[in-house]
């Protein structure tokens, strides 16, 4: 099997111990790379007793993987997963970095990292193996402040050490921030400042690990791919496709806070009391105009670019530094908080990717809290302050009380799903109402209520990354915008964002063959290999534990106030009705092979030859 | 490529770094057309993000008076008559490193895993790197007709020193701070 660098690299942090590991050419064939290997790995390490495992104990794996595609499909990512502390499945995370290509080059198709340091420490790797590294002089650093200094040190090293002569290109880094560190459940796996990996909540199993960062260096070629010529071909059809799709290069995601504010009506508004606003303040031309100082960044290989450099250039923000933002946290940090300037949201967004929070899940809760307090159910003695909508530095009190674990805050670390039931308990009120999550995660900023987004009735439902917007079930099941196509690309690890632009999806397959040497099909993906995976992933869900669980059917349910009407904007009046729902979910669950309740069906798993995990789902059905 | 075709030879590699977007496509174009493969740290040209946000693409500058040849104890460099880059005989070179550390932007580099020096050829008049990065209309890299001046020297500085630079036009008081 081609594309592979042909290694990884388990490293047990307890007893500092390596060891290679290299897969069967079979095992890679059905769960490609990144999200798909990680499932499989976690599930035949722990599947049999998969609820007792505590995704920040010591045994809990830490999975940091490329696929055959990293490197060769235009836009590079990098996959993290593990047991998830928010939802105590798996989930499947990427972020954009150069991590990825390091590790390849470097001759690792990726990382497991098991058990926990008894210091901080960073993973140090290069061509010549890993070593484990103090870290305590980084540990309760920022991103700037790591970045900066393991930068100059990595340098430093591979100047002194390595013998052939040259300026030393950085290191490339993965790292967590002190929300890491103090394990809050929002913790995010972050890079490159601005970039994360938030969904699942590793940020907060790095730092039960100890371990800051995971920083690779490689110096020799990608490996080799299976039909060379017709991957560059490809390479450059892809590109192609991509540079004509100027609204995404032009502004990224960043178009879509206005637009899917505006035009979809389907944006988290204090925390989704609504969902449209014509908040011209908001615009993405008021973002360029205004704080963007980079407008085209982009990630290893990537033709669009969708990334922008923000940092204000006047007012009391100036010195924070973010990317665009990005759609999501123009939602999160700004809209569902009642904010609507761009510096502001520049700002928060600064804030949390420097404290190593996941922006979406910080946003989540801090709308949560936000409308706790417009209740009266958090008061003012409660946090310390007034916390009234559209007051950024209220929330930037709030989310350094988060990350610091003071007060309130050490509960709002826990994520929104978990704060609603703690605060619940504290207050005699039952707080499920305002908690807008699946399955523990909070949900991306793309509402369904006007049913014009590209979200519908069940995305978030039955999905086995509760509420990532990325990764949602839609009907039909091989739909483009399904979890089963995800599932591909955050296995062969690219960007999805380059699989958007006409054309380029169908040449997906034959990148696929063309890397990897055996030929791929789309019948076959979304009829075994895609299941495979996304069965996995669903037990693991189901099963749960040891402080989380999700019942079968019940649990695959919208946020309650996703039933109430919208009440202002174009689709004002409009919800979706629960017998609609209920109906698709009975029919995303035929369509998956699951039984009435959800549960994948014995016949199924048999046909996959997933045996063990039909075993284990006995305890459940 | 129509406005390639317009520059007289020889001509000088341009940067602009704000416009550098950090794709690393020159990287690979790079290293595909030299190298067959793609491969960053055998690719002539290299991008460095010693800050986030601060990309700076690393290449010959092709300066006029070439420390790098004279530095050289086995006469392995030398200057091509008609476009002025430089040429490595890869017979000769022994890999010593001897004009990384004469170029006062220390841009040539020893190839991972073969003994001789890494200098940007110019493709031999249609460079690769200069083709992908306009085609993305990033122009971060662009080619002009060469001219008689000193200028071209100024760009043989070291990443960090492009960087700390750059990182206070780009962040302000705060890009001080970062590196």
């Amino acid at each position: 099997m081609r594309g592979y660098a042909g290694k990884c690299l388990e490293i047990d942090l307890s007893g500092g111990d390596f060891k290679e590991i290299r897969f069967p050419d079979g095992v890679l064939r059905d769960y490609i790379g990144g999200r798909g290997l990680a499932a499989k790995v976690l599930w035949d390490r722990f599947g049999g007793r998969w609820e007792e495992v505590d995704p920040m104990g010591q045994e809990n794996l830490l999975t940091v993987l490329t696929g055959p595609l990293t490197g060769y499909y235009p836009g590079a990512r990098l996959s993290i997963s593990g047991k998830s502390p928010q939802c105590n499945g798996i989930v499947g995370s990427t972020i954009g970095s150069e991590v990825c290509i390091e590790l390849k080059t470097a001759g690792y198709d990726g990382l497991f990292v098991s058990g926990r340091a008894e210091k901080p420490v960073y993973l140090w790797v290069t061509d010549e193996g890993a070593e484990i590294r103090d870290a305590s002089n980084v540990w309760g650093k920022g991103a700037i402040e790591f970045l900066k200094h393991i930068n100059r040190v990595g340098r430093e090293d591979l100047e002194k050490k390595h013998p052939r002569k040259r300026e030393w290109k950085e290191p490339q880094s993965v790292y967590i921030g002190p929300a890491g560190e103090r394990l809050s459940r929002i913790a995010a796996v972050t890079g490159k400042y601005t970039h994360a990996s938030g969904y699942g909540g590793y940020g907060a199993v790095m730092g039960s690990k100890n371990l800051k960062a995971v920083v690779v260096k490689g110096t020799g070629p990608l490996p080799e791919v299976a039909d060379p010529p017709r991957v560059y071909e490809l390479m450059q059809e892809i590109c192609d496709l991509c540079f004509v799709n100027d609204m995404r290069r032009r502004w990224g995601t960043g178009y879509l806070g206005h637009d899917v504010g505006f035009r979809l009506s389907s944006e988290p508004i204090r925390n989704w009391q609504e969902e449209w606003h014509d908040e011209r303040s908001f615009g993405v031309d008021k973002f360029e105009e205004r704080v963007w100082v980079k407008r085209y960044w982009a990630e290893f290989g990537c033709p669009t670019s969708c990334l922008k450099v923000a940092t204000p250039r006047a007012g009391k923000y100036v010195g924070s530094i973010s990317d665009n933002p990005d759609y999501e946290l123009q939602a999160y940090l700004g809209t569902n908080l009642g904010i609507f300037h761009p510096e502001d949201n520049v700002h928060l967004s600064a804030l949390v990717d420097d404290l190593g929070l996941c922006g979406i899940q910080t946003g989540n809760v801090l709308g949560f809290a936000g409308e706790l307090y417009q209740r009266g159910i958090l008061t003012e003695e409660d946090l310390g302050f007034e916390l009234n909508w559209g007051d950024t530095d209220a929330f930037a009190r709030l989310i350094e009380m988060i990350v610091h674990r003071r007060g309130v805050g050490d509960i709002l670390a826990e994520g929104t799903h978990l704060a609603s039931l703690k605060l619940g308990e504290m207050k005699g009120v039952d707080l499920s109402e305002y908690a807008i999550t699946a399955k523990g995660i909070g949900l991306g900023a793309h509402g369904i209520r006007s049913g014009e987004d590209y979200t519908g009735n069940i995305s978030y439902c039955c999905s086995v990354q509760g509420g990532d917007h990325t990764s949602i079930s839609c009907l039909p099941i091989d739909h483009g915008n399904s979890e089963l196509t995800t599932a591909l690309h955050d296995s062969g690890v690219y960007c999805m964002f380059n699989t958007y632009p006409p054309g380029t999806r169908d040449r997906l397959w034959e990148f696929f063959t063309a890397v990897r040497g055996w030929e791929m099909d789309r019948e076959r993906w979304y009829a075994t290999d895609a299941r495979r995976i996304i069965d996995i992933q669903r037990a693991a869900l189901l099963i749960g534990g040891p402080d989380l669980g999700w019942k079968p059917r019940l649990d695959d349910k919208n946020p309650e106030r996703f039933y109430d009407p919208l009440p202002t904007g174009p689709w004002a009046g409009k919800a979706p009705k629960i017998e609609a729902v209920n109906a698709e979910v009975r029919e995303y669950y035929d369509q998956m092979g699951w039984d009435e309740n959800g549960i994948p069906t014995s016949n199924e798993l048999r046909r996959l030859g997933l045996g063990t995990v039909d075993k284990k789902l006995n305890e459940i059905r | 490529m129509r406005f390639m075709s317009k520059i007289e030879k020889p001509f000088w590699i341009m940067r602009d770094y704000v416009k550098c977007s950090g794709c690393r496509r020159c990287e690979i174009a790079c290293s595909l057309h030299h190298e067959g493969r793609i491969w960053p740290e055998a690719s002539r040209v290299r991008v460095f993000m010693l800050v986030p946000g601060v990309e700076v693409p690393h290449l010959c500058a092709q300066c006029g008076d070439h420390p790098c040849v004279e530095s050289c104890p086995v006469d392995a460099l030398s200057v091509d008559p008609e476009m002025k880059n430089i040429i490595v005989d890869r017979e000769k070179c022994t890999a010593c490193g001897n004009c990384v550390e004469a170029c006062p932007g220390r841009i040539p580099h020893i190839h991972p895993t073969e003994d001789y020096a890494l200098i940007c050829d110019l493709c031999g008049g249609d460079p690769e790197c200069v083709k992908v990065c306009h085609e993305g209309r990033w122009d971060c890299l662009y080619i002009a007709k060469r001219e008689t001046t000193y200028q071209y020297r100024l760009y043989a500085k070291r990443p960090e020193e492009v960087t700390k630079e750059l990182a206070v036009m780009i962040y302000g008081e705060k890009g001080k701070e970062v590196i």
